[in-house]
């Protein structure tokens, strides 16, 4: 007796904790679905000033709502997305979608996304890839990602190249950018004013080394920081200046005469002039450099164009204070941009909707009302230069309340002065190493010269090759 | 009937032992045994891709003679010398005031030392990670100005890197090597520091000759544990520096082994790492082990 008793305790714990489990299943599955209302309403808010009475009746009679699923690192990518969906929903009432994001942080979502497609379960249909990483998942003879030049057609004509080929294997575009990250040089006016100078009237690399000195001897405050745990000052330059990490055969040039020239100008501005410091906590994304900055901490900084969000978000009282003007040349005429960092949105070939996922991810990123909403709602420089003159990117949003109006017109002058980067399988064993030694070694340990430094780091990926 | 009734109870006997460790038994063959054998597999070969895997021998075992791999190792094995070094002596003089009965406030010590092995390693380490900020407003050069010293740049120098790592352990662990020391301390009888007394022993001779022989076996307990948790370090570097880690003032194995299976995506050279790492440590602690004279003691 005691022991059947013993037994049915046992199986209705058992049984128990199963339907705990479903239950939880359960409830995750009314929280999407209490979700969606949300957004709904927005669809139909929409659709109502147009026909209400149609839309009523249509998602559920005409076309089976398809339900993909989309990863990201970045929160803002989803707002942008989700907006995407709406859009799509409405154009194209034959095919729904509907779109469940999933935000994770940077790190783990690519950890996650590697371990799924290499074992080949669990990938969703959509996901970010950042650009340092996107090298990872090229590895191989059949990558798991969709080839998608056919979804973006023509309309290739009217975007920034360089931008298709970072996620380019074969020929093959496996992935499509939000932006192309053109390099800029953020200066604080009210430092300039100070010292007496106008960023404008800085042409090369020269000039800017000149102006620097005014500020230290006007002011005593730096002209610019040198990031030295990010590639985001060396590598923008080296691109710049005509070189790269790789040639375009995926051959390593890092330790080339451009690229020495180029650390030795950073490590002479840091200890030779004296006009730049590393920056405080080693990258322009650390929380003690936003504290600085936002404090009048230095004159400028070189990073992309995306980098507006974070004077927006981080630095609040330089509000207005901030000019943003192409980087100086190297020589009268030499290019004055860079295009850096990005994210490739991919479709995985384990979606079982890969073509619908293609077409709506060519449709969200590629169109020209895609593209426009880029910048409206990421801060971001379209892909599609084409764009840059429309009306909407002269409207008041919050990156012209704080940097001015004109950027685009400023962008429009350097978009023939973007090179092509060149992203091999080893790249990001490059970036390690540019992050982890290079600048590091040379400019703020100094037990390293620049020379040095570079012949290091080619040497070490040699080996990794 | 008493027949059947016999057998029925052998026949239960015999299975529900089994059912009760079977949770135990499928988890440990799933997420133990089966990895463990899988990742030995992987690191003699070249995985590039989904179905793209073919074997190369020992070639990865080959490539660990990089630079990169003993700077790893050299940071590890610093690491868990420090905290050895930190972590066995200064919990054992504290758990001795601890165990005092004329400790004032002592229940009051005992919880707040074991508090921060409570927090999670992230919290605790970006915590320590702003602590450590080289502004002179973050709270360790704020503290520094006080005494008139000019603020450090912690995390970009080996050496005060390596200090705000040690710290953190301590801060961590420190009570949690309190606890172990405290339960060592009650298994030694009372009648050895009575007789210790009428023998006209100071309280210098009793640790030294009562105390620390007591605690011998706790000692090599958390110092074994001690080389496990440090040469497996990676949560703490990571919040620190994560994954650019600038000169690798920070990089420890686990690290290493990270960066080249997700950053690089090299699970086969990874996979080496690892298997290379579990030798490592199982040297480290027999040869430890057998110097603390642990075997011996086995053998008699």
């Amino acid at each position: 007796m005691k022991k059947s008793v013993a037994f049915l305790l046992i199986l209705v714990l058992t049984l128990g904790i199963f339907v705990a489990g479903c239950g939880g299943g359960k409830n995750a599955n009314q929280d999407t679905a209490t979700n969606d209302p949300v957004e709904q309403p927005d669809t139909n808010d929409k659709n109502e000033n147009s026909e209400p009475a149609e839309e009523d009746s249509s998602p559920d009679k005409e076309a089976e709502v398809t339900s993909l699923i989309f990863w990201t690192f970045q929160e803002l990518h989803k707002q942008f997305i989700d907006d995407a969906v709406l859009t799509w929903n409405e154009k194209n009432p034959d095919s729904p979608i509907e779109l469940v994001t999933e935000v994770y942080s940077y790190d783990e979502m690519h950890n996650k996304l590697l371990i799924a497609l290499q074992s080949g379960v669990g990938a969703p249909d959509i996901a970010d890839i950042e650009i340092s990483k996107f090298a990872n998942y090229l590895k191989g003879s059949t990558p798991s990602l969709v080839p998608l030049n056919d979804y973006i057609g023509s309309d290739i004509e009217y975007c920034v190249q360089a931008r298709f080929d970072n996620y380019a294997k074969d020929g093959k575009y496996y992935g499509i950018d939000y932006h192309v990250g053109a390099t800029v040089m953020f200066y604080n006016t009210e430092i300039l004013d100070q010292a007496g100078v106008d960023p404008k009237d800085i042409v090369t690399w020269d000039d800017y080394v000149e102006v620097g000195k005014k500020v230290v001897a006007e002011t005593g405050i730096p002209m610019t920081t040198i990031e030295i745990t990010d590639q985001w000052t060396l590598y923008p330059m080296i691109s710049q200046i005509g070189s790269d990490i790789f040639d375009s055969q995926g051959n390593i040039i890092i330790d080339n005469e451009d690229n020495i020239k180029v650390l030795q100008f950073l490590y002479d501005m840091v200890h030779k002039h004296k006009i730049a410091i590393p920056a405080p906590g080693g990258s322009h994304h650390a929380e003690e450099y936003f504290a600085f900055m936002n404090n009048g901490g230095a004159a400028s900084v070189l990073m992309p164009l995306w980098y507006m969000s974070r004077f927006v978000e981080y630095m609040p009282d330089l509000d207005g204070k901030i000019t943003i003007l192409p980087l100086p040349a190297w020589e009268e005429g030499g290019y004055r941009s860079a295009g850096m960092g990005g994210t490739g949105t991919v479709v995985t070939t384990q979606s079982k909707h890969q073509d619908l996922a293609a077409r709506f991810l060519a449709f969200a990123k590629v169109s020209r009302e895609g593209a426009i909403k880029t910048w409206t709602m990421l801060g971001f420089d379209p892909i599609r230069w084409d764009v840059w003159d429309a009306p909407e990117m002269s409207a008041d949003n919050k990156y012209t309340d704080y940097f001015g109006k004109g950027i685009f017109d400023m962008l429009l002058e350097i978009k023939d002065e973007i090179h092509p980067t060149n992203i091999p399988e080893i790249y990001p064993a490059a970036i390690d190493i540019i992050k982890r030694d290079v600048v590091f070694k040379s400019i703020r340990e100094q037990s390293l010269t620049p020379e040095e430094a570079l012949k290091e780091a080619a040497n070490e990926l040699a080996r990794q090759q | 009937m008493n027949n059947t009734h016999l057998t029925y109870k052998k026949r239960s006997h015999g299975i529900i032992p089994y059912v009760f460790v079977s949770p135990f038994i499928i988890s440990f063959l799933l997420f133990f045994l089966y990895p463990t054998i899988s990742t030995i597999i992987m690191s003699f070969q070249k995985i590039a891709g989904p179905g793209d895997v073919s074997f190369i021998g020992f070639k990865n075992y080959q490539n660990l003679l990089n630079p990169l791999f003993f700077t790893a190792l050299k940071n590890t094995t610093i690491y868990t010398f420090w905290t050895i070094l930190v972590l066995v002596p200064l919990p054992i003089i504290l758990a001795v005031v601890l165990n005092k009965k004329t400790t004032i406030g002592r229940n009051v010590f005992r919880s707040a030392f074991f508090m921060p092995a409570l927090t999670s390693v992230i919290v605790a380490g970006i915590f320590f990670r702003y602590a450590f900020g080289e502004q002179e407003t973050t709270f360790i050069n704020a503290i520094l100005g006080k005494f008139g010293l000019e603020p450090i740049v912690w995390l970009q120098q080996k050496s005060t890197g390596m200090f705000a790592l040690v710290v953190l352990c301590t801060w961590r662990w420190l009570g949690v090597n309190i606890v172990y020391f405290l339960s060592g301390l009650q298994n030694i009888p009372d009648e050895l520091y009575e007789s210790a007394d009428i023998d006209g022993a100071n309280s210098f001779h009793k640790l030294m000759h009562i105390t620390l022989p007591g605690l011998k076996p706790v000692i090599i307990y958390v110092i074994t544990i001690s080389v496990y948790g440090g040469y497996a370090m990676f949560a703490e570097s990571y919040t620190y520096w994560g994954t650019s880690n600038p000169g690798g003032i920070g990089l420890t194995l686990v690290q290493y082994i990270y960066q080249t299976g997700f950053n690089q995506n090299d699970m086969g050279f990874a996979s080496a790492i690892g298997i290379t790492l579990l030798f490592i440590v199982m040297v480290v602690n027999i040869v430890q082990l057998s110097l603390f004279g642990y075997f011996r003691k086995e053998e008699d």
